[in-house]
């Protein structure tokens, strides 16, 4: 296993790490919709952290109203490349709910098509690992630094 | 394009052909037999093409011009060329000079 990859919720752990060696990437969060993180792997900071599960859920609502307007479904994923670097974020959904995968990967280690095609393996295998008929617990404004906090300490293994 | 590989899968024992996008790995157009995963084979053969060509690099050898990977049930044929690779599935016992002749002529048209 990866040192660099963590999981807030240990079910996202194996699939996530199996992602991350077979698809070459640099960055992988595992959040929901909302922003909160389940899994990360190769952040150092939380600061990092916070700014792209918040960048990415920002993205996914937007994109989201998006398809709504042209009366679409949302859309499956989206995928940006720069000359060096791509990310790829898409959604699914699994019994913990809605779940967006945001990945960064180096364009000379990897590609978007090798992104694609295991991001179908982990969207898989978690929609599999997922706990079953259980209720997401919901994080209240009044706990959410705490729990927030607890999430980034268990991310970055203090 | 789709005639470009016709060139290629009009060959006995052929059982696909793809153009794919090598920097990317996406397919660019098939022509595949149910059962080939195409997708993942052009994921994969361009992240090998990558690998080849700065092992060839380093070598000190120049690009490779053609590849062929023989495995107990099948082979994967491929020519690589500046943005787009020319790839071929094909049956273990294929006529492989005459598939490598007509990959090189369908990269030549597309590359």
């Amino acid at each position: 296993m990866s040192p660099q990859t963590r999981a807030v919720e240990s079910w996202t752990l194996q699939p996530l790490t199996d992602f991350v060696r077979e698809a070459s990437v640099r960055l992988v969060l595992v959040l929901t919709p909302s922003g909160q993180v389940l899994a990360q792997s190769g952040f150092s900071r939380a600061v990092d952290v916070m700014s792209a599960a918040a960048l990415a859920a920002a993205i996914v609502a937007s994109t989201g109203e998006l398809a709504r307007q042209l009366r679409q479904q949302p859309f499956a994923a989206l995928s940006h490349q720069g000359p060096k670097t791509g990310f790829f974020l898409a959604t699914f959904v699994a019994e913990r709910g809605t779940l967006a995968v945001l990945a960064v990967y180096d364009l000379d280690v990897s590609s978007l098509g090798l992104v694609q095609l295991f991001y179908e393996q982990l969207a898989a295998d978690l929609k599999v690992a997922s706990p079953k008929g259980t209720v997401p617990k919901q994080v209240l404004a009044a706990d959410f630094e705490r729990e927030l906090t607890d999430s980034l300490n268990t991310l970055f293994g203090r | 394009m789709s005639k470009t590989l016709d060139l290629v899968t009009r060959v006995r024992g052929v059982r696909g052909a793809m153009l794919v996008s090598a920097e990317d790995g996406l397919v660019v157009a098939e022509q595949l037999m149910e059962g080939i995963k195409g997708p993942a084979v052009a994921a994969l053969a361009a992240s090998l093409a990558g690998r080849l060509r700065r092992a060839m690099d380093a070598a000190g050898t120049g690009g490779a011009v053609f590849w062929h990977l023989q495995a107990e049930q099948g082979a994967l044929l491929v020519v690589p060329g500046s943005g787009l690779l020319v790839v071929a599935v094909a049956e273990p016992d294929v006529n492989i000079g005459l598939v490598r002749l007509e990959l090189l002529r369908a990269a030549e048209t597309v590359i």
